[in-house]
């Protein structure tokens, strides 16, 4: 399968480690992606999957081990510095609208970190409802609208890495069909994306690799050809 | 893509609709508005106060107004609560007051001097403070303005409990009078204005925003890339030298710099100033500052008891209009800001 073969690895982890406070959170993480690939981290609630994604950002108190992108070490970075070197977007599963600003003023706020970002009239037309309510402020907007507001937030930086967590929780079918079709666009285009999803049905047609934590480490891996042949494993991994 | 435009009826249908169908463009048409109505308040009584109230006791007024103004720039606008702001103040009023009279500064230079003095204490201050968060950036900067208190009591040049007096009002430009008390009062009214014209040009500026993004969710604009820190130093900085501008201005009125105006009850005075009028409300802290020093010179007959009733004034405030004066104006009228 050509999209595992990593001609040129953009994020590289090896034998993460992070913490909150005193509590040891991640165990020894694992993962890499190539440019232009999408992968998912599956598992339970608390498994570990969203403070991967902070660790990569550095948002946790400590973290040990590697992280490479593009070649270069990231984990001695100060969290300011690595959106911008990286250039990563990351939409955090709280989706962080600003509530005092409205819809355009969200979208300029963010610095560039890079060329190639998406024009705000681009991102209007690949998310016609947030055009409707561009003068909109933050807390006005429904669910759909702040996610979809969060994501094209990091299209315009230049951003081509990009962490997703948990876009579709809380949404209407016909929104979560919205970004499915974005993110499918997103990845044609050439973005990086690493994907955390619960929503297992969401995240299966649009993934190259499929990365199972559990007790923050990485338990399995399963490559987009095998999901079908892997029904068992997953359903035992996922299940509550 | 066409399927993003399928949710589009949906959304627009109920949750996102505002209430009684108004959009934001109307919302932001009637702030606009009614910060006009507030522009002309204010500039009509900054021109006519002086022919119907004591000019000092204005003077006093717009030198406590700047003061909150520049205090609610950071903890209105940035989301930290400084404890130290009158060594800003009261170390800038000694500053500007030893230039005027030991060397000879003329009003505008001296005023700058006291101003940049405070920029600089700010970055002293701010370096260290920022470091840390809520309560314990609060004890830190209650801390070091403690420090700067002791420095006041005890360097020769500030007349320890005697304060500083006698500083020259001078002449302005070397033309207008500043012994003239109208003269004096068009001075501060401009240094007010000025410095109300900043804090207003900062609050809406693109760095205003980042401010204020950085006040409602600080590990998301760090996420976002930007430097928190640096930008959280820069509105201290800010802030603290437009206190300086304040406490400066204040001891040229007054010919006087004193111990009052670096010790940590005037920290307390001016969050309560701004907290009363309205933190995070652009008019606000100037309405505070009115109603404290209203209430203090109105009840000066009753002596120490005048802080009793601020103090009661201030709990009802707290436990019936918890946005403050102008914060619940706004909320009645319906618009984001005023």
């Amino acid at each position: 399968m050509s999209s595992t073969t990593l001609t040129k690895p953009m994020l590289k982890i090896e034998n993460l480690h992070a913490w909150y406070g005193e509590s040891h959170v991640l165990h020894g993480i694992n993962l890499e992606l190539g440019e232009g690939q999408l992968i998912t981290l599956l598992g339970r609630n608390g498994a570990g999957r969203s403070t991967t994604l902070r660790s990569i950002m550095g948002m946790v108190d400590k973290r040990t081990g590697s992280i490479q992108i593009n070649g270069a070490e990231f984990i001695n970075k100060p969290a300011h510095r690595i959106t911008p070197e990286g250039r990563i977007g990351f939409c955090p599963e709280e989706r962080g609208i600003f509530s005092s600003l409205n819809v355009e003023e969200n979208l300029m706020l963010p610095p560039g970190v890079g060329d190639g970002g998406i024009s705000i009239e681009e991102l209007f037309e690949m998310f016609p409802n947030l055009a409707n309510v561009r003068k909109r402020m933050g807390t006005r907007l429904s669910g759909g609208e702040q996610q979809m507001l969060a994501i094209a937030r990091i299209l315009r930086t230049g951003a081509r890495l990009l962490l997703l967590d948990e876009i579709t929780e809380g949404l209407a079918p016909v929104i979560v069909k919205t970004l499915g079709r974005v993110i499918r666009d997103l990845k044609a285009r050439g973005y990086t994306i690493v994907l955390v999803e619960q929503n297992f049905r969401f995240a299966a047609p649009l993934a190259d690799r499929h990365y199972i934590i559990e007790h923050g480490e990485v338990i399995d891996t399963i490559e987009a050809a095998d999901v079908e042949a892997s029904m068992d494993r997953l359903n035992h991994y996922l299940s509550v | 893509m066409s399927d993003v435009t399928e949710t589009t009826a949906n959304s627009q249908s109920g949750i996102a609709e505002f209430e009684e169908g108004l959009g934001d463009p109307v919302l932001r048409r009637r702030a606009r508005i009614w910060q006009g109505i507030f522009w002309v308040a204010m500039l009509g009584f900054l021109a006519a106060a002086p022919f119907f109230l004591y000019p000092v006791f204005v003077m006093q007024l717009l030198c406590f107004a700047l003061f909150a103004a520049a205090f609610n720039l950071l903890i209105g606008f940035t989301g930290l609560l400084s404890f130290g702001h009158a060594a800003f103040f009261g170390g800038a009023a000694y500053i500007a007051g030893h230039v005027l009279k030991v060397w000879g500064f003329p009003p505008i230079l001296g005023i700058l001097t006291g101003t940049l003095f405070a920029a600089a204490l700010g970055w002293l201050v701010g370096s260290l403070a920022i470091r840390r968060q809520g309560i314990y950036f609060a004890m830190i900067t209650l801390a070091l303005a403690q420090i700067v208190y002791f420095f006041a009591l005890q360097m020769p040049f500030t007349g320890g409990e005697d304060g500083l007096q006698g500083i020259p009002r001078g002449h302005l430009l070397g033309i207008f009078n500043l012994n003239d008390p109208l003269a004096m009062y068009y001075f501060v009214a401009a240094v007010f204005l000025v410095g109300f014209l900043v804090i207003y040009r900062i609050i809406h500026s693109p760095f205003g925003q980042v401010l204020q993004a950085i006040r409602e969710n600080e590990p998301r604009a760090l996420s976002l890339g930007y430097n928190v820190d640096r930008f959280k130093l820069l509105a201290f900085v800010l802030s603290a030298a437009l206190a300086g501008l304040a406490g400066s201005t204040k001891a040229l009125v007054f010919q006087f710099a004193s111990l009052t105006d670096a010790h940590w009850q005037m920290s307390g005075e001016v969050i309560l100033m701004t907290l009363l009028g309205g933190m995070g409300t652009i008019f606000g802290p100037v309405v505070g500052a009115f109603i404290v020093v209203a209430l203090q010179h109105a009840l000066s007959g009753i002596g120490s008891w005048v802080q009793v009733v601020i103090g009661g004034t201030f709990i009802a405030c707290v436990l019936l209009f918890r946005r403050g004066v102008v914060g619940e104006l706004a909320r009645l009228l319906r618009i984001n800001s005023l």
